[in-house]
């Protein structure tokens, strides 16, 4: 183990070996509870294998250094989307064990759209990198630069997103009232 | 920095290998040490003692001197109790639901600085030559604490009570209701040091000056009073200590969530509870309090400077008293005020706090940027 180690620090910065090592880790985790997300005969269980895949999404992210969108991954998608998500589930059909009517027809289109969308992306990924896909010792980005890139280069699909959001935040007042 | 033994040590390949191992397992000890400590000792002073002084009562008083050893007998009573699933509980879900809410916990203790160079696992990227800090410590420990929710809830679903799926549904909409001003009262701390680093914040507290005047640097308490407020109440409401107590209501839901678990899992929420307590403690001394430094005056009478080896020491220390202030105030709230409505609760996240802590931002913006 220590000579294992030993060769990912001399190899330094071309190869990065126990990060490698983690990521195939969480790669199979991701990909076995997206798996298991979509097959899962419980909704509870579906929601929290979507837990697990939105975790390791986060977990890659600090592999590739970007810490910034890796704590925004958590405090989004699993603090605040994916509580809402269980919570509404809790108080509308919160049954233990097995749901029968969970399988929707349509679920052959959505496996070949799904597919097709993983080959496309696949083969663009493929096309650009290579054979160049091992993970190399990232430096953390400063979240300085994050903030410069937002609020110059980006500021106007910046606040595009923060008009829309808004326009989405009062709809949803206007529905949920009653009067 | 001159290079140390400790440096030199470093330069060597392999043995940096094999300090390398010790070092991770020191960190794995020492955030056990950071979570269960806190949690033991708040337990025993404050949840033991201080509240039977409170209520003219002694307290455990047998076990040990002044009963303290009152801890271990509780702790060896829940680990001999039988592990109890509820007959239709949903087993995987209900089984796990504690190491969610403590996995919570720990990660956040992760991140919390004691002194410049005793943390666990640092998200800065600054060095120690520059007070130039760059990260996402703050950032990321407020994520990490919104996690302990699933938990809550996979208690409350799981255990296929009705006592406990009402407590673990009150239980979400409160953390999501104080959530939002306990990130919004650490933005004013976050405009004002101008970083998110947990470490950056601390130096720039310690850089600070009042008018000129240096002498006890400038805890941010000073400036950012509202924010302090508004920080603690919702870290009592995430804790659901007392005023917020709803969905542990002892009198209408037995309690909440907790019901059906026993022995080991009921002792795990029990510590994740108290260890939480005294990790928002650590937090808030680090934003509001200055974190693990002592008042610069003091620091040039005993003649070293912010970045010494010394405060790697005496920090977990100053931190540890910061923190036992703190949780007393928490403790005391608890013991002294009665229990929220459910309605009153939810309206005083959203009409009070979450207006509150926007113009406290939108004042500290304009004060900022003015001076």
């Amino acid at each position: 183990m220590a000579n294992l180690l030993l060769l990912g620090q001399q190899t330094g910065n071309s190869w990065d070996l126990p990060a490698n090592i983690a990521f195939y880790v969480i790669a199979v985790i991701a990909i076995g509870s997206a798996l298991r997300m979509v097959t899962t005969n419980n909704v509870v269980h579906s929601a929290l294998y979507l837990l697990l895949v939105l975790s390791s999404v986060a977990a890659v992210y600090i592999l590739l250094g970007a810490e910034f969108v890796a704590a925004t991954q958590v405090l989004v998608y699993i603090g605040a989307i994916l509580v809402l998500l269980i919570f509404g589930v809790m108080l509308t059909r919160a049954r233990i064990g097995i749901d029968d009517d969970l399988n929707y027809e349509q679920r052959w289109i959505g496996l070949g759209v799904s597919s097709l969308l993983f080959v496309v992306i696949a083969y663009s990924l493929w096309d650009f990198y290579g054979s160049d896909t091992r993970l190399v010792g990232y430096e953390p980005q400063r979240t300085r630069e994050v903030a410069d890139s937002i609020f110059s280069t980006y500021i106007v699909p910046f606040e595009a997103i923060s008009v829309l959001l808004l326009a989405a935040l009062i709809g949803a007042v206007v529905v949920a009232r009653r009067d | 920095m001159s290079p140390s033994l400790v440096d030199q040590m470093l330069s060597t390949p392999l043995f940096a290998i094999e300090l390398g191992w010790a070092e991770w397992l020191a960190k794995v000890l020492g955030v056990l040490a950071v979570v269960i400590l806190p949690a033991g000792g708040t337990v025993y002073l404050y949840l033991f003692k201080m509240v039977s002084f409170m209520q003219s009562r002694l307290g455990p008083m047998e076990a040990g001197p002044y009963g303290s050893m009152q801890l271990l007998a509780e702790v060896g009573k829940n680990l001999q109790k039988e592990d109890i699933f509820p007959a239709k509980a949903d087993r995987t879900v209900f089984a796990f639901a504690p190491y969610v809410v403590l996995a919570s916990t720990f990660l956040l203790a992760a991140v919390i600085p004691f002194g410049p160079e005793a943390g666990f696992a640092s998200l800065d990227t600054g060095n120690f030559d520059s007070t130039q800090f760059d990260g996402v410590g703050v950032f990321f420990a407020l994520a990490v604490s919104s996690i302990s929710v699933i938990g809550i809830l996979m208690a409350g679903w799981g255990s296929a009570s009705k006592y406990s799926l009402m407590g673990g549904l009150r239980a979400a909409g409160q953390l999501i209701a104080y959530e939002l001003p306990l990130v919004l009262a650490v933005v004013g701390v976050v405009i004002q040091a101008g970083t998110l680093s947990l470490q950056g914040i601390v130096y720039s507290q310690i850089n600070g000056e009042i008018f000129g005047f240096g002498g006890i640097g400038l805890p941010y308490i000073l400036t950012q009073f509202v924010g302090f407020f508004i920080f603690m109440i919702a870290v009592q409401a995430e804790l659901a200590q007392t005023p917020f107590d709803m969905p542990i209501a002892e009198s209408e839901l037995v309690t909440g969530y907790l019901t059906e678990y026993t022995g080991f899992r009921f002792l795990v929420f029990f510590i994740a509870e108290f260890a939480s307590a005294a990790v928002f403690a650590f937090l808030a001394s680090v934003l509001f309090l200055g974190g693990w430094a002592i008042p610069p005056f003091v620091m040039d009478i005993l003649g070293i400077d912010e970045f010494s080896n010394w405060f790697n020491l005496i920090g977990p220390a100053v931190m540890a008293t910061k923190m036992l202030l703190l949780t007393f105030v928490v403790y005391w709230v608890r013991f002294t005020f009665p229990r929220f409505r459910e309605d009153q609760l939810q309206r005083f996240a959203w009409k009070i706090l979450i207006p509150l802590s926007l113009v406290n931002i939108f004042v500290t913006g304009v004060l900022k940027v003015a001076f």
